[in-house]
């Protein structure tokens, strides 16, 4: 959420009133900005201490949809209108004495669909600023392109004093060697080359360079005798800025997408249209697309709408007449009226003012409504949806797990999901394709830590070994939780699979201890322990010695789990008989997991002294389906 | 020994009514008064033992007694440097004088250099030609004597002077010594026969606890720690916070899945294309593999006309729809990805499709409310949560982590309102122990009203942000299928706030991740809301 600095003694007088911090925070909490701090105290000190102070500001956080609130021009407006102080505003383009033929034109050169498309503008006639005003001018530009102009990536704006330009203006593209004018605040002229340079070590401006740094062309604003007035997204020329004294505001806008680029030229138009010799009165300009298509900038009409009581009681709960609504909506600077060809007077036509484009669904307007009657105003119901809690089959699951072997005397740990490459493959001596292939790997990590999520449970639970080295022998630690593997045929692309692991740590290796933590946990599921050759069994889990480069050669085992057949039917049956007599049940055998004694070349790369255990198995064959209660379909 | 020793005190102290100087004991077997602070130890023993019984009491006296370096011990053994190098020479006339650099190998360098200026100094040996001879027909090891006396007293009786030089020598160091002056307890007796401490089965087949003098219990002393394992803290909060949900009717959400695509992320929440949260500042993407496979192409259709042209009654974001944004896989970075998933399947019905497997896990106990002579439009309400796992491409600090979890529960219904969405998070947070909130109006791309639920925090004195919810914008549910009278309500908090709240933990490392104290987890009290 952007933050807003105001003048508060500004504020006050623009409100009429004088607030407590405390009252200006409660007013701030119902209209949905948040007021992060009031300097008036840190002035007071720095004046007593007889430290040059400026005057005291209030911070304000406004929503990130309302571009109308990025100005203290705005906030008064709106705050003024919800305190029923005043009512809206309504904009006006005003043409030049000499009507439309007397208008400024803009054309737009093909060359500036390869780079830059759209353009718009307005006029700002007769204007005075103040240093406050003319800071908060600079400022909401500022706060546009950081904000909707996503860092004038898709909006970029320049404001010039018409006074030093001639019109008629082009916007083209041009190659960047065939541009060449004075920078803002720099007297010599460079060519758009070597201005891509000189900002180079800019550390506002660098940021920008990329957006147009590698196109043919760059685009570029000329008035009728060849002075450039910009070139967006970068820089103003130096000739046309504006200062304290300019009297007649150009404003161009360039952009990516035609809806921001008219809600940015709006709302600067309209912001600072208050201080026009006629406050709230905009010039129009006329533009000349590349295809000889005219029309005029800004379009500031509002859109027009209808509202319904109906939809507005049913979506908050309230009980309003539409008589009641209507003043609310106008709180928050929605011009309504009830709707005359309504006989069941349930419609509002509602004019949504050019400064809230915010607004795209009736929900909206509803919303309005909502925070104008206040929403802890609202009565306190409670929704009558009647249904059936219940845990999900995967954490039922784990948390058997969790449990039993917690009351079996092992802590419970909580990495982390994201690790390096390293730790997740090289550590584990997992250096092979067959491992390395099934990672989802991360394209921007900040760090190196961050480059994979994992897919073992290890490497968490050996940096957890290693972190608590001051923990008295044995450590005994475990976690349930997800691992991502790659699948291709998932929408997706990949899959969590809930994983059970444990890591013993001690000054033997202890193989016995850590498959007595798999027993355990197999009892509990109620999964018998077969041998491998056990063919005539229909369900169970067994060891298999395994090459397992993480583990200690000899101390290593796969662990296999034969689910138990699905349906029992007399040919299912007979089906399981023969498969157990051909020893070919074995094939339904599921790869469960691991365990072993780890080799000492991972503990030294997790740089853990001591000899561990560690087993890690999927818990996903063991997942049961949940009953299936009270649906509408039975 | 113990019995015997203790035996010795009682009957001292019969005899002789106090001990004043415990150092004038002879332990059992001894020749000589326990003057040595080892012995004083021992006899410590005894008298706490006796003190627990309140058979005697005592009074300790402090003293400083001197014990060997290992340096000092090895001459007590072979004597001092001075008197080895004597030893090894020949006496004067009756054998080869031994030059400096052969007594090294002799005796060793250290006695070599040690000893040849004492013995010299001593008058013990003399120089002759190149060689050394010995010029002292018998010497008397004082310094070796002096060290076996402070062996076996502690002190010396030549005194202190004679202490200091051996001292610098480093032969002896200081030690503190304790000795006690005992007198008669309470229950003085001269019979040692010790009380039970325990009651055994020896004992209730003999029927002799009848009889037995039993040992009082010190009840200020801790018991014997337990052997079991322990929980998470994290999760045993989720777990309480689980249960919340659980006993309000709500069924978990399978999210086992932590990658996501754009669309499920944002599209499908009506999150626009440009939005600063799809940033790789902000979001985990995922190089491989980069791209999902297309979703259900209607719903998609949908999906980007509501986003670029408007569509349901909104106007839309009227901005460009970059398919391959919708497409690049990412690691979700909100569990409202898994709802928007699930709600989807929730529609599914209203879309006239079939329900796919899982959608079984949520929708247990919904009752349609369609009214009786109403068509039925395939609407089942469902009240539905999860707690899991969300990324955001942060660096990480004391209270930022890459990784963590997001409560979030979901209801939908017919003609829900935000009085129903206030009533039913008060309760909610009344729920987790939180009675006062307040509800600020917030903006969130895919509710529409937004609400920001903050809680009155005693300790800080001030209204603390806990929570966000919001009803789903139509433009999120309509494009599923859900019909125009649906509402859905959502609401998301951290879990790991209300923990380090709960254990007052202020490094969010030390409660997520491999840094986590085990001893922490070990001893993490349990939580009750």
């Amino acid at each position: 959420m952007p933050t807003v600095a105001v003048d508060k003694a500004d504020l006050w007088e623009r409100l009429g009133q004088e607030f407590t911090t405390e009252e200006f925070d409660v007013l701030c909490f119902e209209y949905g900005l948040e007021l992060d701090e009031d300097t008036t105290e840190e002035v007071e000190e720095a004046k007593k201490k007889g430290l040059p102070a400026e005057r005291p500001q209030l911070k304000i956080e406004v929503p990130a949809n309302r571009y109308d609130l990025l100005c203290i021009e705005g906030i008064a407006r709106n705050l003024r209108t919800f305190l029923d102080k005043a009512k809206a505003p309504t904009y006006k383009l005003v043409y030049p004495p000499g009507g439309e033929n007397d208008l400024l034109t803009v054309t737009i050169d093909a060359e500036t669909q390869k780079i830059r498309p759209l353009f718009a503008c307005a006029i700002l006639r007769n204007i005075t600023f103040t240093p406050r005003s003319y800071a908060s001018f600079i400022d909401l530009q500022d706060k546009l392109h950081q904000n909707i102009c996503r860092r004038r990536q898709l909006v970029a704006i320049g404001t010039h004093d018409l006074d030093t330009l001639q019109g008629p203006f082009r916007y083209e593209a041009r190659p960047p060697k065939d541009i060449k004018f004075a920078p803002l605040n720099k007297d010599t002229e460079y060519t758009a080359e070597e201005l891509m340079t000189v900002y180079e070590s800019d550390k506002q401006l660098s940021k920008y360079l990329h957006i147009v740094r590698d196109s043919p062309v760059y685009p570029i604003i000329y008035d009728a005798k060849d002075r450039v007035l910009s070139m967006p997204p970068i820089i103003n020329s130096n000739h046309s800025k504006i200062t304290l004294d300019t009297k007649n505001v150009f404003i161009d806008v360039t952009a990516t997408d035609k809806t921001k680029l008219d809600i940015v030229v709006n709302i600067v138009a309209t912001m600072f249209s208050e201080y026009c010799a006629e406050p709230f009165t905009i010039e129009p300009v006329k533009i000349i697309s590349h295809t000889g298509e005219t029309t005029f900038t800004p379009d500031i009409s509002p859109r027009k709408t209808v509202a319904h009581t109906s939809y507005i009681n049913n979506c908050t709960g309230l009980s309003l007449t539409t008589d009641e609504v209507v003043p609310l909506l106008k709180k928050m600077t929605l011009e309504a009226s009830v709707a005359t060809d309504d006989s069941t007077k349930d419609s509002i036509n509602v004019i949504i003012p050019c400064t809230r484009p915010d607004i795209f669904h009736e929900c909206d307007i509803m919303e309005d409504a909502a925070i104008a009657y206040g929403f802890n105003n609202l009565p306190h119901t409670f929704p009558a949806t009647t249904t059936v809690g219940q845990p999900s089959a995967i954490s039922k699951l784990s948390d058997i797990i969790r449990i039993e072997w917690a009351l079996a005397g092992w802590v419970e740990v909580l990495p982390l999901t994201l690790c390096s490459l390293e730790e997740n493959f090289d550590y584990l001596n997992h250096t092979d394709k067959k491992w390395t292939s099934t990672a989802v790997r991360i394209a921007n990590p900040k760090t190196l830590e961050f480059q994979v999520v994992r897919t073992t449970l290890l490497p968490g639970l050996l940096k957890t070994v290693r972190e608590n080295r001051s923990h008295a022998l044995p450590v005994k630690i475990f976690e349930t939780g997800d691992i991502v593997v790659q699948d291709r045929s998932l929408e997706r692309q990949a899959r969590n699979i809930r994983h059970a692991g444990a890591v013993w740590c001690n000054k033997t290796a202890g193989f016995e201890v850590i498959h007595g933590v798999l027993d355990r946990a197999m009892k509990m599921l109620e999964v018998p322990r077969i041998r491998s050759d056990d063919y005539d069994k229909d369900t169970g889990y067994y060891l298999k010695e395994t090459e397992d480069p993480a583990y200690f050669p000899g101390r290593a085992a796969t662990i296999y789990y034969r689910p138990p057949p699905t349906k029992q039917t007399r040919l299912s049956e007979l089906k399981h008989k023969l498969e157990a007599t051909l020893h070919t049940n074995a094939r339904r055998d599921i790869e469960l997991g691991t365990l072993g004694v780890l080799h000492p070349s991972v503990l030294e790369k997790f740089d853990i002294g001591y000899p561990c255990s560690a087993v890690e198995f999927s818990l996903e064959p063991f997942k049961k389906e949940m009953q299936k209660i009270w649906t509408n379909d039975v | 020994m113990a019995e015997r020793l203790q035996q010795l005190v009682l009957d001292t102290l019969d005899a002789q009514s106090t001990i004043k100087d415990t150092r004038q004991l002879f332990l059992p077997g001894a020749s000589a008064p326990a003057v040595s602070n080892d012995d004083q130890i021992v006899i410590l023993g005894a008298l706490n033992s006796l003190l627990s019984r309140d058979m005697i009491k005592y009074d300790t006296h402090e003293v400083f007694t001197h014990a060997l370096t290992p340096e000092g011990a090895l001459i007590v053994k072979e004597g001092s440097h001075e008197a080895r190098v004597w030893n090894a020479l020949p006496v004067k006339g009756q054998g080869a004088p031994v030059p400096a650099a052969a007594l090294k190998k002799l005796v060793g360098d250290e006695t070599a250099k040690v000893g040849q200026g004492r013995a010299f100094k001593n008058g013990w040996i003399g120089k002759e030609g190149d060689g050394l001879v010995r010029t002292a027909e018998t010497i008397q090891d004082t310094t070796q004597l002096e060290l076996q006396e402070i062996e076996s007293t502690g002190s010396l009786k030549s005194g202190e002077k004679i202490l200091a030089d051996l001292r610098k020598r480093k032969l002896i160091v200081q030690k503190k010594g304790q000795w006690f002056t005992v007198h008669k307890g309470h229950e003085f007796t001269t019979s040692t026969a010790k009380p039970e401490t325990d009651l055994t089965t020896e004992m209730l087949t003999s029927g002799k606890w009848k009889t037995s003098k039993f040992k009082k219990y010190n009840f200020e002393a801790e018991g014997i720690p337990t052997s079991g394992g322990a929980l998470h803290m994290l999760l045993k909060v989720r777990e309480e916070i689980r249960n919340i949900f659980l006993e309000m009717g709500f069924a978990e959400m399978p999210t086992q899945s932590y990658v996501e695509s754009g669309f499920w992320c944002f599209d499908a929440l009506f999150v626009p294309q440009q939005h600063p949260a799809r940033d790789l500042q902000d979001t985990f993407y995922i190089s491989d593999p980069p791209h999902s496979l297309p979703p259900e192409k209607a719903y998609y259709e949908r999906v980007s006309k509501v986003h670029e042209h408007g569509d349901f009654g909104s106007t839309g974001y009227r901005a460009p729809w970059v398919p391959e944004e919708s497409s690049k896989l990412l690691l979700r970075t909100h569990t409202t990805a898994s709802s928007a998933h699930m709600l989807y399947k929730l529609a599914a019905k209203c879309r006239g499709e079939k329900v796919e497997g899982d959608e079984s896990e949520f929708t247990h106990g919904g009752k349609s409310t369609t009214e009786h002579g109403k068509t039925d439009d395939g609407f089942t309400p469902a009240k539905l949560f999860s707690i899991d796992r969300v990324f955001r491409n942060e660096t990480m600090d004391a209270t930022h982590l890459a990784e963590f979890h997001q409560v979030e529960g979901v209801v939908a219904d017919r003609n829900l309102t935000l009085a129903d969405l206030i009533g039913f998070m008060r309760v909610f947070f009344k729920k987790m122990g939180i009675e006062k909130v307040r509800f600020k109006p917030a903006y969130n791309p895919y509710t529409e009203p937004s609400l920001e639920i903050f809680a009155f925090h005693l300790m800080l004195n001030k209204w603390v942000e806990v929570g966000n919810s919001g009803m789903f914008r139509p433009e999120m549910l309509e494009p599923m299928g859900f019909p125009k009278d649906v509402r859905v309500h959502g609401w998301g908090l951290s879990l790991e706030r209300p923990t380090m709240i709960r254990y007052g933990i202020n490094n969010i490392r030390t409660l997520v991740g491999h840094k986590v104290p085990i001893d922490q987890v070990e001893n993490s009290p349990a939580v009750m809301f």
